[in-house]
C-alpha cells in the first residue's frame, strides 16, 4: 500500500488542541478514498465547504498534508464557521511527491500521486 | 491546597467522562453508526427574524438530481451520492460515503413554503425559506 497509514500522532493532537482551542474552531478529519493502480495513487477527500482557495495541500518529506478551511456563509454566525479540516498521510517511497495533481470539484479534493517511473511497469513490446 | 484543588478537577472530569460512558451505553453502538453512516449529509440551520437557511453538506453529488421538497414547515431531501468506482485499481480506503440518503428537518411554524430557494456550491446545498411577514418582530414606536 502506497499512502499508507496516517502519520502518526495527528490524531491525538487534533485531539489535544480541540480541548484547549476554543470551541469556535473545529478541526475535522475528512473522510477519504484511496485507489492505487499500476502508476500511481488517487485519493478522494470530502471537504465540504472549501473552496480552492482556502485549501493547502503541502508535501514535506515524506509527509502529504491536506488543509481547508470552510467558508463563512455569508454574514449569518454558522456553525460552519471556523471548521477546518486537517489530514495526514504518509507517502511511500516508490511515489513521487514532485509531480502530485490536484483539483476540487464540489467539495471533493482529488489527488493524484504518480509512481516514480523505476516503480511503474514497463510493458515490453516484441519486435 | 493546589493539590485538592486539582484533585477535585480530575474527579470532576472523571464523573463527566463516566456519564458520557453510560450515555453510550444507553444508545449503544446504533447512535455511533447513525453518526457515521446515516448522518449523511451533515445539517447546519441558521435562522434569522427573515428567514431560515439549511445547510447540508454534501459533497460530490449530482445537485441537479435532489429531490428538495417542503409541505407546511417540512423539508425533505433525498438524493444519492454514486460510490467512485476505478477500473484496474485497487481499492486501499474507503470511508467517503456513497448510496441514497434521506433527511428531513422540521423548520419553524412561521416559515412560508412558496418562498424557497436553494443552491449548491464547493459541496454545500444551501435551502433559504422565507419566514412570514407576521412572524417577524415589529417594533412599536411610542408617540
Amino acid at each position: 500500500m502506497s499512502i499508507s497509514a496516517e502519520v502518526a500522532g495527528n490524531l491525538t493532537s487534533a485531539g489535544v488542541n480541540g480541548q484547549h482551542a476554543p470551541l469556535a474552531q473545529t478541526v475535522l478529519r475528512p473522510a477519504v478514498d484511496i485507489f492505487e493502480d499500476a502508476e500511481g495513487v488517487t485519493l478522494y477527500a470530502d471537504i465540504p465547504g472549501v473552496s480552492k482557495e482556502r485549501l493547502n495541500v503541502h508535501v514535506d518529506g515524506k509527509t502529504l498534508l491536506l488543509e481547508g478551511t470552510v467558508q463563512p456563509a455569508n454574514g449569518s454566525q454558522a456553525d460552519g464557521n471556523g471548521t477546518r479540516y486537517r489530514r495526514s498521510f504518509a507517502l511511500s517511497r516508490e511515489l513521487d511527491p514532485e509531480r502530485i495533481e490536484a483539483k476540487v470539484k464540489d467539495g471533493v479534493l482529488t489527488l493524484r500521486v504518480p509512481k516514480r517511473a523505476e516503480n511503474r511497469p514497463r510493458k515490453i513490446e516484441i519486435q | 491546597m493546589f493539590g485538592t484543588l486539582r484533585g477535585f478537577e480530575v474527579s470532576l472530569f472523571d464523573e463527566f467522562r463516566r456519564l458520557q460512558r453510560e450515555v453510550d451505553d444507553v444508545f449503544g453502538r446504533d447512535v455511533h453508526h447513525s453518526f457515521t453512516r446515516g448522518a449523511f449529509p451533515a445539517i447546519d440551520v441558521v435562522s434569522n427574524p427573515q428567514q431560515v437557511d439549511v445547510y447540508l453538506t454534501a459533497p460530490g453529488i449530482d445537485a441537479k438530481a435532489l429531490d428538495i421538497s417542503i409541505q407546511q414547515n417540512v423539508l425533505s431531501v433525498t438524493g444519492r451520492r454514486e460510490a467512485q468506482v476505478e477500473d484496474k485499481a485497487s481499492l486501499h480506503r474507503q470511508e467517503r460515503f456513497s448510496g441514497e440518503f434521506r433527511r428531513v428537518i422540521t423548520l419553524p411554524e412561521d416559515v412560508d413554503p412558496s418562498h424557497v430557494s436553494a443552491s449548491y456550491v464547493d459541496g454545500v446545498v444551501r435551502i433559504s425559506v422565507q419566514r412570514r411577514e407576521a412572524a417577524k418582530p415589529r417594533q412599536i414606536e411610542i408617540h
